[in-house]
């Protein structure tokens, strides 16, 4: 509540420090705009940064630690007894008061101490919101009046404006190295705690994975056991399935578009496979479980082969039809980019087109095709909906297409999906993988970007 | 190309099979015969071209026809026809199943056990009770009147009316009992069982009872995590982009963000969801299931797609425009906002709208921060639980109900529309908006 009528205060203010600036400015010059150094709205606009721009600093900073400071507060009221302890039960205690602080029941007689210090760590937030809405509020007013007081026909308020733009422009292009940053650090961090209690090496290269943990120590056939070769295993023939079916299809199509269709037919055709890279992988994925599974065992057993109802070859065909857009474009990319006198020539020495093609353009354009599957590899490994939904969830070290396998991003979402504890190595087992996963795609995809890179300025 | 050469220089010399030398090596049989093979060659790759674009049609065919196939009925519900007298001692116990049943009984006077009753009572939706309270809830002065209404019947009910079990078959193997076909053939030849535009479908939030689920909360959800994703994505992208196009020297640093920009628009979705986990779930104590952390996750995700499409968009407007800007005065800054970005902005918007409409379908990232959730009410604000429609067709398609694999095929039907419609949004504008320098 505190912070919507603190938002609209702000803008409120904003708005009427532009007003005031701009007013200000003209009338500190009687009028005559052109003695001013900047045109009038800069003055606007000079005002309302410094109305908003402080007290928008302040919510920010006030807002990401004020939960914590209130929880400080009330932890150290409360007696040690409570408060000492392991980081499970203090976590505990503070879910306990964040929960009755919010009037959710914990579903359990509280200590009536923590029920007070719900209570005073209610108190403290509804306080902090006000004191918040007070300063906030009388900080823009301040800046407010700074800011039309330093307004004059000197004030050089162009060039101050565009300092405040310009940092705001690095700060955004910042975002995407901190998001970077922030997942290396996440999954770094947690796989680190992962691999304090399962041995990277036996995670890498042990061959059994049941990631069940007993919960009591007389629980029966729930060891835990981290061997993720059967996933990357799992993962790769999966990918090559895909890759069997997109490869040639995309690239054949990329090659007809390019050099065959003629004018009508590639206008029908380039929206119907933008259309086919349009589609949710979700929607692959119930088509992957309900038909072409289905398809795929009604067709084995009518060739008397024993296949699984979550076989791997159901999965990988439709994840292949997924991405044979995405190979067909970026394969038409590079060979478009093929010179046409490189084509010509090859006519010119009588060879036929798909001669030209097959030894002259492909062999052109090749670094591209490869970058290109790579970064489809990339994809497959990374596609999670249609093999969580149509491939199996049990380990299984095969090489047989026609049984159930599981791949390592159908066990990242299964791990994670549902409730879970932060602590325990299955949950933690997710963040393993996904730090495999991240630096496998990451590595294909650096590789792909620079053969592409590197190859678009050799013929630009 | 040598090889060709080399074997044409061979034809020089008369094979042995031919009797007359050749009047040129043109004329030669062995000439004629690889020539022939030659073509041939030819046209089977071409073919195999051809074939290639057909199966890629052929399989966007059968993906949206099977999706068709399956989910069209989803739009029609059964319902059933009722004279239903509500006595005002049931509505004051709010007892709404009672007059329901009356009614029912009422249309088969011959049944009278309690099997046979039993039979009846599951004709009708468990929800059809409420229906009916919502009903004297908006209108009071219903109670002690007789009315005639529609309620929903239970989804297997729905699904025999439209075909989905096989009269033909034995009662044990058809999963449903003949006396409950019997009993609604009976109301079909009365016509008091009949087929209605299926609303519930549109407006109710997810169900454990097919006939009752609808994809209202996961589209309310949608919106409220687009809208988040919107708000900070877009902003967000289209200003690093002028930074990175416009002022940012060429130097280590930038060049460290292009690269980094272009790998992150590479990086599997899921593994935006495990960013989300940790940290804005995992560090900074944001809530489950909140469209507020969808849409931060999907922001993130969707920025390097906006990031590259307007810095493509950026790049085609030609140095003149800028040239002109600043010959005439205007600082690099009011060149940019002034007369750059406008420029680009078709560009923008167009990189903008595929990067929304990939964020729309998108699921993995969000199984991992508790969208995966079964969530009955509609949610009203950024941080109520809620559940978006990729989400919502993934938890459908788990569930083994027929009526629910109906819905789950219409929802896609749903979610396609949209994406088409986006995308071709789209495409028009960049036809018209489309500027050639």
């Amino acid at each position: 509540m505190q912070l919507t009528l603190l938002a609209l205060i702000l803008a409120l203010l904003t708005l009427i420090g532009f007003m005031i600036g701009r007013s200000r400015a003209a009338a500190s010059v009687g009028g005559r705009v052109a003695e001013l150094h900047s045109v009038p709205s800069y003055h606007g606009v000079y005002v309302a940064l410094w109305a908003g721009l402080p007290a928008l600093l302040l919510f920010v900073a006030w807002t990401a630690s004020e939960g914590w400071l209130a929880m400080q507060l009330v932890l150290s009221a409360l007696p040690e007894r409570l408060t000492t302890g392991d980081g499970q039960s203090v976590a505990l205690l503070k879910a306990d008061i964040l929960n009755l602080a919010h009037g959710i029941s914990t579903g359990r007689n509280s200590d009536p101490l923590v029920v007070e210090a719900a209570r005073r760590y209610a108190g403290f937030r509804d306080l902090a919101g006000w004191s918040l809405l007070a300063v906030g509020a009388s900080l823009a007013v301040a800046g407010l009046a700074w800011g039309r007081h330093r307004i004059g026909p000197d004030l050089r308020a162009r060039p101050a404006v565009e300092r405040v733009v310009r940092v705001a422009l690095v700060v955004c292009s910042l975002v995407a190295i901190l998001t970077t940053v922030g997942i290396v650090l996440s999954l770094l961090f947690e796989a680190l705690r992962f691999f304090s209690v399962v041995s990277p090496l036996d995670f890498l290269f042990g061959t059994h994975w049941s990631p069940q943990m007993a919960m009591r120590a007389d629980q029966v056939g729930s060891s835990g056991s981290f061997g993720a070769i059967p996933l990357f295993a799992g993962t790769l023939l999966i990918t090559v399935i895909a890759m069997a079916v997109a490869v040639p299809v995309g690239l054949m199509a990329a090659i007809y578009m390019s050099e065959y269709a003629g004018r009508g037919v590639r206008t029908w055709l380039k929206p119907a496979l933008e259309i086919l890279a349009g589609i949710p992988t979700v929607v692959y994925g119930f088509f992957a479980a309900l038909t072409m599974a289905p398809f795929v065992r009604s067709v084995g057993e009518g060739l008397g082969l024993d296949v699984s109802s979550e076989s791997a070859l159901a999965a990988g065909i439709v994840m292949g039809v997924m991405i044979i857009p995405f190979v067909s474009s970026l394969s038409d990319d590079v060979i478009n980019a093929v010179p046409q006198s490189l084509r010509d020539g090859s006519y010119g020495l009588g060879a036929t087109k798909s001669e030209t093609i097959r030894q002259v353009v492909l062999p052109a354009a090749l670094p591209g095709i490869v970058a290109a599957v790579m970064l489809a590899v990339s994809r497959a490994i990374g596609e999670t909906m249609i093999v969580t939904m149509a491939s199996g969830l049990t380990a299984n070290l095969t090489a047989n297409p026609l049984q159930a396998v599981t791949t390592v991003t159908t066990q990242i979402a299964t791990l994670l999906v549902g409730d879970q504890e932060f602590d325990s190595p299955k949950t933690l087992s997710a963040f393993g993988l996904g730090l495999v996963l991240f630096l496998v795609t990451l590595c294909l995809n650096m590789v792909a970007l620079r053969v592409v890179r590197t190859y678009r300025e050799k013929y630009d | 190309m040598t090889d060709l050469v080399e074997r044409d220089a061979a034809a020089v010399t008369p094979s042995p099979a031919s009797t007359t030398p050749p009047k040129s090596r043109l004329r030669s049989e062995a000439f004629a015969r690889r020539l022939r093979a030659r073509h041939a060659a030819e046209r089977r790759f071409r073919l195999a071209g051809a074939a290639a674009v057909a199966l890629a049609a052929l399989m966007l065919v059968l993906l949206l026809g099977s999706i068709v196939a399956k989910g069209a009925s989803a739009f029609l519900e059964a319902r059933i026809r009722l004279e239903v007298t509500l006595d005002p001692a049931d509505v004051a116990d709010r007892n709404y199943a009672a007059p329901l049943r009356r009614a029912l009984y009422a249309q088969f006077p011959q049944v009278t056990d309690r099997a046979g009753r039993r039979v009846l009572n599951d004709l009708l939706s468990s929800g059809a009770p409420y229906e009916l309270e919502a009903m004297v809830a908006k209108n009071p002065a219903l109670a002690g009147t007789t009315q005639t209404i529609w309620v929903r019947a239970d989804d297997q009910i729905d699904q025999l009316v439209k075909g989905g079990y096989r009269r033909d078959l034995p009662e044990s193997e058809r999963g449903l009992s003949d006396a409950k076909v019997a009993a609604a053939d009976a109301l079909l030849a009365s016509g008091a069982l009949a087929q209605g535009f299926n609303t519930t479908l549109f407006t109710a939030g997810d169900s454990r009872e097919p006939e009752q689920a609808g994809i209202g909360g996961a589209i309310v959800g949608s919106l409220l995590t687009l809208l988040v994703t919107m708000a900070l994505s877009v902003p967000t992208g289209i200003a690093a982009a002028v930074y990175l196009e416009e002022f940012a020297p060429k130097n280590r640093w930038t060049d460290l963000i292009e690269v980094n920009i272009n790998n992150l628009a590479a990086v599997p979705s899921i593994i935006f969801g495990l960013l989300g986990l940790a940290v804005f779930l995992g560090f900074f104590g944001m809530p489950r299931s909140a469209p507020l952390v969808g849409g931060l996750v999907m922001a993130l995700m969707t920025l390097p797609v906006i990031i590259i499409a307007s810095r493509v968009a950026l790049k085609a407007v030609p140095p003149s425009i800028r040239q002109a800007a600043l010959g005439i005065g205007a600082s690099p800054l009011q060149t940019v906002l002034h007369h750059v970005l406008p420029l680009a902005m078709p560009g923008i918007l167009t990189g903008t709208i595929i990067g929304m409409a990939r964020a729309l379908g998108e699921t993995a990232p969000l199984l991992l921060i508790g969208m995966v959730a079964f969530i009955v009410d509609v949610p009203h604000g950024l941080t109520d639980s809620a559940t978006v429609l990729p989400v919502q067709i993934y938890m459908w398609a788990d569930s083994p109900e027929r009526a629910f694999t109906e819905r789950t095929s219409a929802a896609i039907l749903i979610l396609l529309g949209v994406l088409i419609l986006l995308n071709g949004a789209a495409v028009i504008l960049r036809k018209i908006f489309e500027r050639r320098w």
